[in-house]
């Protein structure tokens, strides 16, 4: 193998650059990605870059010293690619044929219908989309006005930062409650309770029915229970949706994401990896597709290794334990496993009041994750558990002799 | 009587030390995780770091920590 494609130079695909190069790789490495940037970090945009206490300049990917020899392609698209014959074919810059394709094109954020062409309406997932938002929120007469819609992690964070920045948030949330498809109801009502402490008006159960506009930019966001919400500004955040419709015709089997074998190949010579990515992950005999930044760096290695390893490659399985965090205000939230709504929960230790604790999440007799609110160092020994494998009563045994 | 001792020269083993950027370290404890024999966040939530010198046998494992700190605070001087 002398020549191998990487399309997305984010997270995932940059990392991927540098385990190819570790693993001894010497040959040409194409890094395509559609943005004018080099690499950068996500995670802040909603955090200290939004806050403006981290510049943009600190969140780059490269370091010094990390001296890959990439070809960068960087303001360039991929357009279309045929997985038998390894070929690309780029928005500005010809044709292209690899010996080896990495998929690490991610996800962009679905966007609130109905809010085309009105101003003021943010999305979040780029450095500029950061910088712009950032601007809204802090400039004009008096506090700014924020309606967030979606209560997931990336608009909490919003709401969060916000906040901090003296703005006057409300989160809009369809769902009864934050998070609801993602955690069972003790936690997600936890992470509602961190919003209200801090003076957020949090309205659950509320759809967006439609919004008014004042000389084209947005003024108000109507609700399905037919209140209002006067706004300078709203941020959505409503979930991601993977790049793949240049994908389509490719030969590869897309379903909500690319569709891979337990080592991350996606076809011969073609592996993908990070947020677009979906594979079946062994652990939890279950096909998933992860958002998260600790999956992107993983499986970006993984993938590196897995295309380089051809025919030799397919004992390489992937079997990560998740791991997210987030952080709201001077809490830190992790979640490691894979956890669903309807899983049972089991505080092991500090409490919910104090908004500081561990709980241990359990299904089916096992152990499937562990979620933390300022308990980093215990949440991630519970990581190493769930690596391990354990039953839901030796969690429940080992958690009361205070470990 | 003392033995004659043939001194042996020090073998001159420069080894790989671990540095972190405390301004940076936000203590999510996933250096820990993956070198707990290196890393350490105790209950005061501040990050310990156990041993500076990195064993050959463990570089790809000190390495896994650098890449995977999502603060980007660790790094390896040589
Ligand atoms: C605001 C924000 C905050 C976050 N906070 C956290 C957090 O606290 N914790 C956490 O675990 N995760 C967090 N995440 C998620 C994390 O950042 C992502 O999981 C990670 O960025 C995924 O990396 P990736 O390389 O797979 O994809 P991406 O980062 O999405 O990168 C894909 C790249 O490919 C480019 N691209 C797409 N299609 C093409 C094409 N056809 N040709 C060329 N280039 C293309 C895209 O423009 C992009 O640059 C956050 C994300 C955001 C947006
Ligand atoms: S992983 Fe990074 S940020 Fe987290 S405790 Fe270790 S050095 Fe600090």
């Amino acid at each position: 193998m002398r020549y191998i494609a990487i399309v997305g130079a984010s997270l995932a695909g940059y990392r991927a650059a540098q385990t190819l190069r570790r693993e001894g790789f010497d040959g040409t490495i194409t890094l395509i990605g559609d943005e004018r940037r080099r690499p950068y970090d996500r995670p802040p945009l909603s955090k200290k870059v939004l806050a403006g206490e981290a510049e943009p300049e600190s969140i780059v990917l490269e370091r010094s010293g990390d001296d890959l020899g990439i070809e960068w392609r960087l303001d360039e698209r991929a357009v279309s690619f045929d997985a038998s014959g390894l070929a690309l074919s780029l928005e500005r810059g010809g044709e292209l044929e690899a010996d080896g394709v990495i998929l690490a094109c991610g996800a962009r954020p679905r966007p609130l219908p109905g809010t085309d062409g009105i101003l003021g309406v943010h999305l979040l997932r780029t450095l500029d989309d950061s910088l712009a938002l950032r601007e809204a929120l802090t400039t004009g007469v008096g506090p700014r006005r924020l309606v967030v819609v979606g209560a997931g992690f990336i608009g909490a964070e919003v709401a969060a930062t916000a906040r901090g920045l003296g703005c006057e948030v409300t989160v809009v949330e369809a769902l009864d409650r934050p998070l609801a498809r993602v955690l069972p109801p003790v936690l997600g009502q936890v992470c509602a309770d961190v919003h209200t402490d801090q003076g957020v008006d949090l309205r659950l159960g509320a759809g967006v029915d439609g919004f008014d506009t004042d000389d084209g930019s947005i003024s108000a966001v109507r609700l399905s229970d037919g209140s209002s919400v006067e706004a300078d500004l709203v941020a959505v955040g409503i979930g991601v949706v993977p790049n793949t419709e240049w994908l389509d015709g490719s030969g590869l089997t897309i379903d909500n994401g690319v569709v891979c074998d337990e080592t991350t190949l996606a076809a011969p010579g073609v592996v993908a990896a990070g947020d677009v990515a979906r594979w079946p992950n062994r652990r939890f005999g279950e096909s998933m597709r992860v958002e998260h930044w600790d999956n992107a760096v993983s499986m970006g290695q993984h993938a590196a290794r897995r295309l380089l390893a051809g025919d030799g490659g397919v004992d390489l399985v992937y079997e990560p334990v998740p791991y997210f965090w987030s952080d709201q205000y001077d809490r830190k939230i992790q979640l490691v496993g894979r956890v669903g709504p309807d899983d049972q929960v089991q505080v092991i230790d500090g409490s919910i009041a104090d908004r500081r604790f561990v709980a241990l999440i359990g299904r089916d007799g096992q152990l499937v994750g562990a979620f933390g609110m300022n308990r980093p160092p215990a949440v991630q020994r519970w990581r190493t558990r769930l690596e391990e494998g354990m039953s839901w009563d030796d969690a429940l045994a080992l958690a009361s002799e205070g470990s | 009587m003392m033995a004659n001792v043939t001194s042996v020269p020090t073998q001159e083993t420069v080894m790989a030390k671990i540095a972190v950027n405390f301004d940076l370290c936000e203590s999510n404890a996933v250096c820990m995780q993956v070198a707990p024999k290196y890393f350490e966040v105790r209950d005061d939530d501040f990050l310990y770091i156990l041993q500076e010198e990195i064993d050959e046998a463990d570089a790809a494992t000190v390495q896994e920590a650098v890449d995977r700190c999502p603060k980007q605070a660790i790094s390896i001087e040589p």
